[in-house]
């Protein structure tokens, strides 16, 4: 599954919140106080969650731009040492 | 009256110049310390304050083009060092120095200075707690306004790439110095005002940093205007300025203040790998919460299961007892049916035989009518005597017709007796004639024609139960169309007793 198959909410989600929602969902879960239909459609919740979680955590690409105020507000790319080069998740 | 001199005269104009060469000669460079007084910025951009101490004051201007690059903001009270040179105005008989530089005199100063001003701006609340906002907990995009070289910049990059690497934008700035100030307060109020999302999006979160240096190097971070843009930023803003040590009046204006450049770039960002292995952690724990759900459910309904009954042992059990009572029904109409048969058979045996009964009651009726006949003799004996002893004492005639009249009494007497008699005896014959029909009826031939056999001892009585079998005695079995004798066999008892046995259960 994709980004685009999230439910809406969740696509939406900044990364802070889906990790608290997907924390409850666990905790709701193991707290075992829970129907059974309502527990299916919590672990869907959950797993729609990590992934969501997931996929802002592999979007990390660090890029450095010096901004420039001649006239109007612009950047410029700053090369060298200080650009960052992406590091790869690792995935299990 | 005015006494004649040899003094020459001068005119005014004469010795204000005169005076003025003398002191400008005299007085061509000097430091002088004070504490300034009255500061006054003119709309030329020309400075006019006073020095002054505890007994004299001394006027002082700076002129706008050292004004511009002075390092420091003159202010109020503050007690400073210049340096100029002395110079008069004559036109108001007035001197003044021409300040060429300015700095503050000593920490001591410095300190009370800042501290003044960071009452006056505690005052006004711009560092109060509830005006600071809380960082994001993931910024997309970081703003830092620092020196575009040296090691700050270095520094931050590299602990944001270790920890989770951002889109950075460096708003490059002078960090010490003249015009510092300026634009570090310009840059915090350029990047609050650039619109989230756009091409040169506003950052989710602003780092304000410069390295360690002395009271003065850092003197930029306590001016008012940049303390004041930090106070007004939207975007949450984290100062890292100097060392740990080094208090600046942004880091009381600033949201979060970082001891070091590193610092504010390890709160600025979390730690990715930490943060993809919690959401690791997270999944695991949905996964393994989630089997346990669907497994305790499992066990659960399999409880259940075993707790219902098997339909088909409810069957079998019904049907078992449903057969139990059919054998049960069927054995209480035969033991209902033999016990009524025994009954029939008892009243049987004890009902008197018809001709019996007959002659019981044609015996009654001769005696009755023996006695009648005695009677009738008694009564006619009776009258006979009569008769004689009274004949003699009777005429003939009315005695003839009286017995005439007498004897055709006992005629009729006679007759009506007969006739009673002879009806009686008639309705008997009757009665007895339909009670043995009703008893032909009833009788047990009938009975016997339905394929029951009445069993007679030797002695002719009825034999109702099993255990009068006597083994080799000789029983009479009456079917409805004769009889026959049998013997009773020698293990009749025992086997008789266990076949009952054998019924009741």
């Amino acid at each position: 599954m994709d980004k685009a198959s999230l439910p809406p909410d969740i696509a939406a989600m900044a990364f802070e919140d889906a990790l608290t929602a997907l924390e409850e969902i666990v905790r709701q879960l193991e707290g075992g106080r829970i129907r059974l239909e309502e527990a299916v459609a919590a672990y869907e919740r959950g797993v729609a969650l990590k992934r969501h979680c997931e996929s802002r955590l592999q979007e990390a690409r660090g890029k450095v731009e010096r901004i420039t105020t001649d006239g109007q507000i612009g950047t410029t790319l700053v090369e060298g040492e200080a650009v960052t080069e992406p590091v790869p998740c690792e995935k299990k | 009256m005015v006494p004649i001199s040899n003094l020459s005269e001068y005119s005014v104009t004469e010795l204000s110049f005169a005076l003025k060469r003398t002191v400008e000669e005299a007085f061509g460079l000097v430091r002088v310390r004070g504490e300034i007084s009255g500061f006054k910025r003119h709309s030329s951009g020309h400075c006019y304050l006073r020095l002054k101490d505890e007994q004299a004051v001394l006027e002082a201007v700076i002129w706008k083009n050292v004004a511009m690059r002075l390092g420091i903001t003159p202010e109020e009270g503050l007690e400073v060092v210049v340096s100029g040179r002395i110079t008069t105005y004559p036109g108001r008989s007035n001197y003044q120095i021409l300040i060429d530089s300015m700095a503050v005199a000593g920490q001591g100063a410095l300190l009370k200075l800042l501290e003044e001003r960071r009452r006056r701006l505690a005052a006004e609340g711009l560092f109060n707690e509830d005006r600071k906002k809380k960082l994001p907990f993931l910024p997309e995009v970081i703003g830092v306004i620092t020196s575009p070289t040296g090691a700050v910049i270095r520094d931050i990059l590299h602990r944001l790439n270790d920890r989770f690497p951002r889109r950075v934008l460096l708003w490059p700035v002078a960090v010490q110095g003249e015009g510092a100030a300026t634009q570090i307060a310009a840059a915090i109020t350029g990047f609050n005002q650039l619109s989230p999302g756009g091409k040169v999006p506003r950052p989710d979160v602003l780092i304000v940093a410069r390295g360690g240096g002395s009271l003065e190097d850092l003197w930029p971070f306590n001016e008012e205007v940049v303390v004041r843009a930090a106070a007004a930023s939207v975007v949450p803003l984290i100062a890292a300025v100097g060392h740990e040590t080094d208090t600046t009046l942004i880091d009381f204006a600033a949201d979060r203040r970082a001891p070091t450049p590193t610092a504010a770039a390890e709160m600025a960002v979390p730690v990715r790998l930490d943060l993809l292995a919690q959401v690791e952690r997270y999944g695991g724990r949905l996964t393994a919460a989630m089997a346990r759900t669907l497994k305790e459910g499992a066990v659960r309904v399999e409880g259940l299961t075993r707790g219902l009954p098997d339909p088909s042992r409810l069957i079998e059990e019904r049907a078992l007892r449903l057969d139990d009572r059919a054998e049960r029904l069927m054995q209480a109409v035969r033991v209902l049916v033999e016990r009524r048969a025994a009954e029939l058979a008892r009243c049987f045996s004890r009902l008197p035989h018809p001709r019996e009964h007959l002659a019981a009651r044609a015996h009654a009726f001769e005696r009755l009518a023996g006695d009648l006949r005695h009677a009738m003799a008694t009564v006619l004996a009776g009258r006979t005597s009569q008769w004689e002893r009274l004949a003699p004492r009777v005429q003939a005639m009315p005695l003839l017709r009286t017995l005439a009249r007498e004897q055709r009494d006992v005629g009729l007497l006679a007759e009506r007796l007969q006739g009673a008699v002879h009806r009686l005896g008639a309705a008997r014959a009757d009665a007895l004639d339909r009670l043995g029909r009703l008893l032909e009826n009833y009788s047990y031939a009938s009975v016997l024609r339905r394929g029951f056999a009445l069993v007679r001892d030797e002695a002719g009585h009825v034999v109702e139960s099993a255990t009068a079998a006597v083994p080799a005695t000789v029983w009479t079995v009456t079917f409805h169309d004769g009889r026959v004798p049998v013997r009773v066999d020698s293990s009749a008892r025992s086997r008789n007793r266990d076949l009952r046995q054998g019924r009741l259960f």
